[in-house]
This record gives structure tokens, sequence and C-alpha cells, in this order.
């Protein structure tokens, strides 16, 4: 088996005096999709932030294609070809929906073509003027990841994607996250709805307290679904 | 003699022209402070005493090295924009993530140590700069007398204001700057060098006000205590406009210049209040100022 292309080993981090990661231990491999679940709180989002180096501390240890990124700048992590979709997508309001989309630079050749990001998401195209925050939450969030596929960035950060959006939209999502599966992108997926979850993943590790609790692999995901439960019941 | 509203129409003219001239020293000012305001969160007290500055430093380069007012505007604000960049990395840097009162301490201190150490060098009294050659003398447009120069500083702050609102608003380093206003933290994570980008912005709002200092040079004389006065007023017109909007500062700097100029005409006594009336009824009727978005 090839060697991960992001190996992450004893992180902690801290907002402030509060000590959120707690020796995050995890791997993902080239071409995955592998979901980070958990309650909230349990530190997903804070684990993909500490990856993106903006949380305020973080200690550990974080490779990306063997490459050390705790130490780095946030801006010098990104250019190594690492994306992010924010939970609350991050769309801004000061730019209309074309500027939103031309927003990251492009980090690395390989990205998509705006004529296959409309393909993937034939709404923004008719929206390209429009404020970005005009847009209903579904087309934010089909946006958030529209913007990402043009940098050429390989490694995807996707935070609670379906968060707040209905149905038909969440299967759009799903459709969208298979096919970037199948163009070969690497895909890191916070959750907490682990039925969609469970459609689209190869891996899921359980988050609780700051550190990884389990790992499941979707083909246990049958008898793994009760210990799924387990975990995810309030 | 023609009159107009009952007022003779040189004196309406005049005081029309003053207004358009104070207003594009408003309008530059404000424009710098607002770019700053919006990606640093730091309202630039120092921003009166780099105005001086620049009109300074106009002065030294043609006491001191024989550059005349041509090198001046384009050398004053590259000088005084590098004492920019060294006061962001230096001092500014270290207040990020603070509260407001910080940085506002921080910049008004500044202003104070500077304009003193150029009264200690200078005096108080103005020091002659003389209009360029090429700007002397005036046209008689008719109805009034138009000098050439201050015609210039009108049209060349207008062109300055446009040019820095179609960066912003239209190109994709604009775009960077609106995102990272917004939401510094997301554009950093795409791959957005945000501190050097503030750092460049502090410098850029600074050269701005060096360039206005440069373009009052002929017309206040080179003070120390020039920018004092006049930074209170645009105060003042950044906050009608908007803390932070760049097309409220433009539009409010100009605006209320020639409001202050008629203000003079028609009741002389109240123009130097006008405008902080004016402020007080926006702040009652519009918090966020006339252009601001409410936060």
């Amino acid at each position: 088996m090839s060697a991960p292309l992001l190996e992450v080993e004893d992180l902690h981090a801290w907002y402030g005096e509060a000590h959120v990661l707690h020796g995050m231990r995890f791997a993902v491999r080239e071409g995955e999709v592998v979901t980070l679940l958990g309650r909230n709180g349990a530190g997903k989002t804070t684990t993909l932030k500490a990856i993106l180096g903006i949380v305020p501390r973080r200690t550990g240890s974080i490779r990306f294609r063997g490459r050390e990124l705790v130490g780095l700048p946030p801006h010098r992590i990104a250019r190594l070809g690492i994306a992010w979709c924010p939970e609350e997508r991050g769309i801004l309001a000061s730019l209309t929906v074309l500027e939103n989309l031309l927003l990251p630079p492009v980090v690395a050749d390989g990205g998509l073509s705006l004529e296959a990001i409309f393909e993937l998401f034939p709404n923004l195209r008719e929206r390209l003027s429009s404020q970005g925050t005009k847009l209903s939450g579904g087309e934010q969030q089909m946006l958030a990841i529209a913007r990402i596929l043009r940098t050429g960035a390989r490694l995807l950060l996707l935070d609670e994607p379906t968060e707040g959006l209905a149905p038909v939209i969440v299967q759009q999502i799903g459709r969208t996250i298979r096919r970037l599966k199948e163009a070969g992108f690497t895909i890191l997926l916070v959750e907490q709805n682990f039925r969609f979850a469970a459609r689209i993943a190869d891996r899921h590790y359980i988050v609780e307290h700051g550190r990884v609790v389990d790992e499941i692999a979707a083909a246990e995901i049958g008898p793994g679904q009760e210990r799924l439960v387990a975990y995810l019941a309030v | 003699m023609t009159e107009l509203f009952g007022v003779p129409a040189p004196a309406l003219f005049g005081q029309l022209l003053l207004g358009l001239i104070n207003g594009a020293f408003y309008a530059i000012l404000s424009l710098g402070l607002a770019v700053i305001f919006g990606l640093l969160n730091i309202i630039n007290f120092t921003h009166g005493a780099q105005y001086m500055m620049g009109a300074f430093t106009a002065w030294m380069l043609l006491n001191w090295a024989g550059l005349g007012y041509w090198w001046a505007l384009l050398l004053a604000p590259l000088l005084v924009g590098i004492t920019g960049i060294l006061i962001e990395r230096l001092l500014l840097a270290r207040l990020a993530g603070l509260d407001h009162l910080y940085g506002l301490l921080l910049t008004f201190g500044l202003a104070l140590v500077i304009q003193g150490i150029f009264r200690n060098e200078f005096g108080s009294t103005g020091l002659p700069y003389a209009i360029p050659p090429e700007l002397r003398g005036g046209q008689n447009l008719g109805f009034m007398f138009l000098p050439n120069y201050r015609a210039w500083v009108v049209v060349v702050s207008l062109a300055v204001c446009l040019a820095t609102w179609l960066v912003i608003e239209k190109t994709r380093l604009g775009s960077y700057l609106r995102a990272a206003t917004e939401n510094p933290t997301l554009v950093q994570a795409m791959g957005i060098d945000v501190p050097k980008m503030v750092t460049l912005t502090y410098g850029f709002g600074v050269a701005l006000a060096a360039f206005a200092g440069v373009l009052a040079a002929p017309i206040y004389q080179v003070s120390p205590l020039m920018g004092a006065d006049l930074i209170i007023v645009v105060f003042a017109v950044v906050v009608i406009g908007g803390m932070g909007s760049i097309l409220g500062s433009i539009v409010t700097g100009f605006g209320l210049g020639v409001i202050e100029g008629l203000t003079k005409v028609f009741w002389p006594q109240a123009s130097s209040t006008v405008i902080f009336v004016i402020m007080a009824i926006v702040l009652l009727l519009r918090p966020a100022g006339l252009f601001g978005r409410a936060s």
C-alpha cells in the first residue's frame, strides 16, 4: 500500500486556554474519501482548521506528501494543494458569484475549467453577476465547493457540506463528491449525517473529545453500523 | 454684476471652488482611512501627520535635493509610504486581534510624536512652497477666475480617487482586498499572503495621505500642524460616509467640501460647524453612515 497522502500524528490544538484536540491520529491515502464522524464539539472542525494552520496553537505532526505542515503559515499550506470548504461556506457578500468563484488562486495544474464546473453545478452559470450571499443555501454550498475545484488542489477538506440543506440538494452534493472521487480527488469529510457519509466514504474515523476513538471501513458498515449509531447517539 | 440667490456670482462660484478643493483633500484622506480601516480594523489617527509628512517631504526634496514638484508628487508618497510599511510591520502588526482602542492610542500617540519632531526641527510657522511654473496663472471663465493650480488639484484628486475605486471594485487584486476585509482567515487559507497584503495596504493608505500633502503644499504652505487641523474634519467625513466604505468616502468627501463652501456664502458663521451638524444628524438617522453596511 502506498504511503498516505495526509498523515496526522499526536495532533494537539488550543483556542486560548481551551485544549481542543488531544492527540488526533489518522491517515488519508491518495484517492480516498475519508470522514471524521462525531458529535458537536468533538473537535472535527478544529482538526480541519489545524491542518490548514488557522488555529491559534497546534503541536504534533501533520504530513502532506511527506512534508511537515506544523510550523508553516496558512497561505503556504494552501499553496501545497490543500483546499477548504468551511462549515459556514465562506461565501463573500462583497463579491459577485463570479468573483467568489475566481477568488482562490490556482496552486497547481489540473484544476477544473469553468466549463467543467458549470457542468457539475449548472445553477451557478445563471447567477454569475449576483452578489454571492444572494444565492440560496444550496447554491452557496455548491459555489463553496466549486471554487476550490478550480485551484488544482488535490486534497479537499469539506466541513459538513450537507448541513441545513434540502434532501434533493444533499443527493446532488453526494453525487458530486462521488464524481470528484472518480476524478481522483482525495477528500477528508467532516460529517454529523452518517447516513450521508456511509454512502460515499471509504473509511470513517470516529472522533470523541479531540481524539480518534475508532475506525470503521465502509465494508463493515453493516455490522459496524450499530457501533456508529452508538457513538453518534445523543 | 450678475447675482444668484441674492449673492454675486463670482463670490458663489469662488466658494464653490474652494469647497471642491477642500472636498478633494477630504476625499483622498478619507479614502486612505477607509482602505486602512477596512482591512486592518484600525482607525489611523496618524493620517494627518502622514499628510503633513508628504508636504514636508516635498519641501525637503526641493530645498535639500533640488527636486521639484513633479518629482515630489512621485517620490513623497513612495518615501512616506515606506515609513508606513515600517510602522505597520514594527508596531501595528503586534496589535492584531486586540481592541480598537489600542490601535487608536498607538496611532494618536505616533501623530503627536511625529508632529513634535517636525515642530522642533522646523518651528510652527509655515514654510512657503511655490506653485510649479507649469500650473501658474489661471483662466477667466467669464463668471469667475479659475486658478490653474486649483483646477489641477480637483482634477487629479478626482482621478486618483476613481482609479483607487476602480482597482478595488473591478480588479482581481481588489477582489482579494474586499474578500480579506470580510474574512481574512478564509482568504489566507486559500493561499493568499494576507499579512503581506495588510502591510502593503497600510503603506498605500499612507501614500495617499502623503500625495494629498504634496498637492496641498502650494495652497496651504507647509507646517507641522497642517494635518492636525484637517484630520478632525476628515474623521467627520468618514463617519458620515460610513466607516470603511470606499465609494462613500469619495462621494462624501467632495460633497461635504461643497456644502461647507456654500455655507460660507449663505451663513458664514455656521461654515466651521456644518459638517459636524450633518454628522450628528446622520448618526441619529443612519448610525452606519450614508454608504456603510450595518454589521
